[in-house]
């Protein structure tokens, strides 16, 4: 039984983190960086979803649609003013850019709404569901979040695979150039997929503070680098990678935790992620591009 | 030999803006005109202005990004500590005690380097990044479940347990009480060793840079198909550029760990890592002088702008973005490059070209 | 340069029916490669390719783009390790050898999309073709020790010999990526010759050089195969270069040899000028 327990929750955790990683995922297959400020979105969208449902009382689906056209715009500012002029720079410089986003979000967080830890009320309350016998507690947040999960994979596969927008998605990350030559608006192009993944971004801030309740302005940080590393793991760049590489990396974390150590739990999630690229240095799903002389 | 001249003008330089900049410090101390805050200041300054000189070497000159540099800080400052520590009878010279500590912490860093670079150094770009990045995170959380103390029999080290199961004998002592890090330290590092450390590590990697193996490893950088085609060995100079570096981060933890008298492996983690990232990158990639101002003034800013309060971070941050716009943005770049050839005269524009290296 | 002023060299069999110079034939072949072909996944790049170099010779390999051409280069450096064949390397099978050192025993090559280490300087970049020779390590090196002194005179001597083979003396110092085109592919041909091979390999060295430029360049090739006294295979598309300087010549064609011979065979053979040229209708 608790087995299956940790695994619910780990594949609950996964989701989350799952849905981080496409939202990276996608800004890295397109843009080629690594958003290191994606994390922080979370966090700004889990304030506006905490002070739309406890604050002004509004209903927890209006805070959660507020939450996503926040980040939405947010992302799309960011991209806007902070990495779009750098798109020909080196990517060391893009990555600083992004430090320094990630900082500001996080100072400007702090300012506006203190560092005290926020209780977050989970959107969907704190009920649960008991299986045999009561041997088995599953919390409602946990299946809303893996369905939230499959649906959000889901649509974005269709989206990828169907849409014009999709298309042109997938055409400017294999070659921008190209793309701009056969009429695709490549700076409108990105910007959608910034917003998709703040949207995201603003989504798994949600349902990541309604498992685990304390919001600071430092909270989205280490699941941003979870979701990192579970793109990565998942083979960066590639949607369904980065919904596998989201979910082993929860199971492997609430496992290390219930099984082994809870200290160390985030030591055996990065040695994972070591190990497995040492085996497919491009990660589970990742296409390994060799130079060509 | 117009190019051999010319690289070690541009050391004299270094070396001569380094020692500068301490003896107008001292000047300043003993006629006590510096803040109490900045004088607590520079042994950290000194820390990382050898931490981003040592991680230049290797995002810079080897031209791989590390993200994890923060982990090798760590090894040398708890490793340099229980050293300190366990010699305390042994060598009762604080100075020498001192030196022999974050030569040991300098040493094991070297060592995590070494066996970290071997199966990573394969991978290539944000893939090595993030290998790095999982590297800094796995040495923090060990730290954290670390417990060492030490008594008549030597050094007991417990990992996952408490410090209580260390069982020491009588009048033993720990060392490392997992995450509460080592407490009740002696302070013994001074300003004076800071800068003796900076002096070590510009003549190690300035040294290095400009010898057959430094040659070896910008042409690593440069062009790895190349690089092999005139039989350089890749994952030799790769490893020899990451465990100097690690080594110089481990002796510069060290230095630091010893300015406290508390110390927690939290405090090196993936932030600290990005801090002197940001160092290296604003500093100038490759360039050694760039790095070392860029630590300095980017250290004492934040206390600069204490006036600021709550404030500061968020300008620190805006600048930093700012910063990077500027350098890169070619709009801005074209701007500013036309606003400083009308403003400078063009012989003192020529003398900065020698800078790179240096 | 005028070709008819240069004899043209007899090429005479060896005993695995390849040809050499027939000066070089009582010496072993610098080279042989033997039913040499790769596949990358199903798809196959270079079939039975079979070709012996004289000690002293130049051999050119031409054939149409996407022929095969260099990847004939890359598997004789083991850039890729070819799925099929042999290659002896003075006499020594080169299976398993990685591309340091393949340079070590004695093949240095340029590259088609020249690869330099263009942030250092010119001197830098023969220093480091230099790198096997002058051997001091880095405790040497950081130390300041009298090898590194020793080592780094040397080193600078031997660059600017080597650069004045081209007369680059005067660009020492400045950075490789910063000479104009032909200087490049100059520097790139003398930073492999510091590596001291007993084979050279030139991927189109004439590439985007004008015509003084590059009769310049066939009179330094032929210069340094007598002066240094090594084998040199060539890739190149400028016919009146390989004409005028090869003495053996590799026509592929679809990854396969489709003929081999003296430059004078090579212009008559039927199938050489079909490759180039197409197949001439009928009527």
């Amino acid at each position: 039984m608790t087995f299956l327990s940790f695994l619910i929750s780990g594949l609950s955790l996964g989701s989350v983190y799952a849905i981080i990683a496409l939202g990276y995922t996608m800004v890295y297959g397109i843009a080629k960086m690594l958003n290191f400020a994606h994390g922080d979105v979370i966090m700004v969208g889990a304030y506006v979803c905490f002070f739309a449902t406890t604050r002004w009382d509004l209903p927890p689906t209006v805070g959660v649609l507020l939450a996503m056209v926040v980040c939405t715009a947010l992302g799309v500012l960011i991209e806007r003013l902070a990495y779009k002029p750098l798109r020909s720079a080196p990517s060391l410089a893009v990555i600083i850019t992004a430090i320094g986003v990630s900082y500001f979000l996080q100072n400007a967080a702090q300012l506006l709404w203190t560092s005290n830890p926020k209780v977050f009320t989970s959107v969907v309350g704190n009920s649960s569901i008991k299986l045999f016998d009561g041997g088995l507690t599953i919390s409602v947040i946990a299946i809303i979040t893996i369905i939230a999960c499959i649906i959000i994979m889901a649509a974005l596969t269709w989206f990828t695979g169907k849409t014009k927008m999709g298309k042109a998605m997938r055409a400017c990350s294999e070659d921008k150039g190209a793309a701009q030559l056969m009429g695709i608006d490549v700076n409108f192009t990105i910007s959608v997929t910034f917003a998709i993944g703040s949207a995201l971004a603003a989504i798994a801030g949600v349902l990541l503070c309604s498992a685990y309740p304390t919001l600071m302005p430092t909270t989205g940080a280490m699941p941003g680098i979870k979701a990192f590393t579970a793109a990565v793991f998942g083979g960066i760049g590639s949607i369904p990678g980065a919904m596998i590489g989201g979910l082993l990396l929860g199971i492997i974390e609430i496992f290390g935790k219930g099984y082994i150590s809870t200290q160390l739990s985030d030591a055996i999630v990065f040695a994972v992620l070591i190990i497995t690229l040492l085996v497919k240095p491009a990660g589970l799903l990742g296409k390994q591009t060799t130079e060509k002389v | 030999m117009k190019i051999m001249r010319k690289a070690s003008r541009s050391k004299v330089i270094t070396y001569g803006l380094v020692a500068i900049a301490f003896i107008i410090v001292q000047l300043l101390i003993s006629s006590g005109n510096i803040s109490s805050s900045l004088q607590g200041q520079l042994v950290p300054i000194c820390a990382y202005v050898v931490m981003a000189v040592s991680l230049n070497l290797t995002v810079g000159v080897l031209g791989e990004l590390s993200l994890g540099h923060a982990g090798f800080m760590s090894v040398g400052a708890f490793t340099g500590v229980v050293a300190c520590i366990s010699l305390e009878s042994i060598i009762p010279f604080t100075i020498l005690r001192l030196t022999v500590s974050i030569i040991i912490g300098a040493f094991s860093a070297g060592v995590a380097g070494t066996l970290i670079g071997i199966p990573v150094l394969r991978l290539e770009g944000d893939y090595l990044a993030i290998v790095t990045l999982a590297f800094g995170e796995i040495i923090k959380n060990i730290t954290n479940c670390l417990y060492v103390g030490v008594d008549k029999a030597g050094l007991h080290v417990n990992f996952l347990t408490d410090a209580t199961s260390l069982n020491l004998s009588e009048g033993g002592r720990v060392i490392i009480d997992g995450p509460m890090g080592i407490s009740g330290i002696t302070k013994l590092s001074t300003f004076a060793m800071g800068f003796a450390l900076i002096m070590v590590t510009l003549f190690i990697v300035l040294n290095l840079i400009d010898s057959r193996s430094g040659r070896a490893i910008m042409a690593l950088r440069d062009n790895r198909i190349a690089a092999e085609s005139v039989g350089i060995h890749v994952t030799k100079y790769k490893l020899m550029a990451f465990a100097t570096s690690a080594a110089l981060a481990g002796a510069a933890g060290a230095l630091y760990a010893m300015n406290y008298s508390t110390i927690i492996a939290s405090k090196f983690g993936f932030n600290t890592s990005i801090l002197i990232l940001v160092f290296v990158v604003l500093g100038g990639l490759g360039n050694i002088r760039g790095s070392i101002i860029a630590a300095t003034v980017l250290t004492i800013l934040p206390e600069m702008l204490r006036q600021f309060n709550n404030y500061r971070m968020v300008i620190y941050a805006i600048v930093l973005v700012l910063i990077m716009l500027a350098t890169n943005d070619d709009n801005l770049k074209g701007f500013l490059s036309n606003l400083r050839n009308r403003l400078l005269p063009s012989n003192l524009r020529k003398g900065k070209k020698g800078a790179e290296n240096g | 340069m005028d070709k008819a002023k240069r004899p043209e060299t007899k090429m005479v069999p060896v005993p695995s029916t390849n040809l050499v110079p027939e000066r070089d034939v009582d010496k072993l072949p610098v080279l042989e490669a033997r039913n040499l072909g790769i596949e990358f996944g199903g798809l196959t790049a270079l079939a039975g390719f079979n070709m012996a170099i004289g000690r002293t010779e130049i051999a050119g390999l031409i054939g149409p783009n996407g022929a095969g051409k260099t990847t004939v280069f890359n598997l004789l450096t083991k850039v890729y390790q070819p799925t099929h064949g042999t290659i002896l390397l003075d006499g020594r099978d080169t299976n398993n050898m990685t591309t340091v050192q393949i340079n070590k025993a004695g093949i240095a090559r340029t590259f088609q999309n020249i690869r330099l280490f263009s942030n250092l300087s010119v001197e830098d970049n023969v220093k480091l073709g230099l790198h096997n020779n002058i051997n001091y390590g880095m405790w040497n090196g950081i130390l300041r020790l009298p090898a590194y002194w020793k080592g780094e005179r040397r080193a600078h001597e031997q660059a600017m010999e080597l650069l004045s083979i081209f007369d680059m003396q005067d660009l020492a110092g400045n950075r490789a990526g910063s000479l104009p085109y032909g200087a490049q592919r100059r520097l790139e041909i003398v930073r492999a010759l510091a590596t001291k091979p007993l084979l050279l390999l030139l991927d189109e060295p004439a590439a985007g050089m004008n015509p003084s430029e590059t009769a310049e360049l066939m009179e330094n090739i032929v210069k340094i195969r007598d002066t240094l006294q090594i084998a040199i295979i060539l890739i190149e598309h400028d016919m009146n270069l390989v004409m005028g300087i090869c003495e053996g010549i590799c026509v592929l064609n679809f990854g396969k040899i489709i003929a081999k011979g003296t430059p004078r065979e090579i212009r008559n053979n039927p199938q050489v000028i079909e490759a180039y040229l197409g197949k001439k209708k009928e009527g």
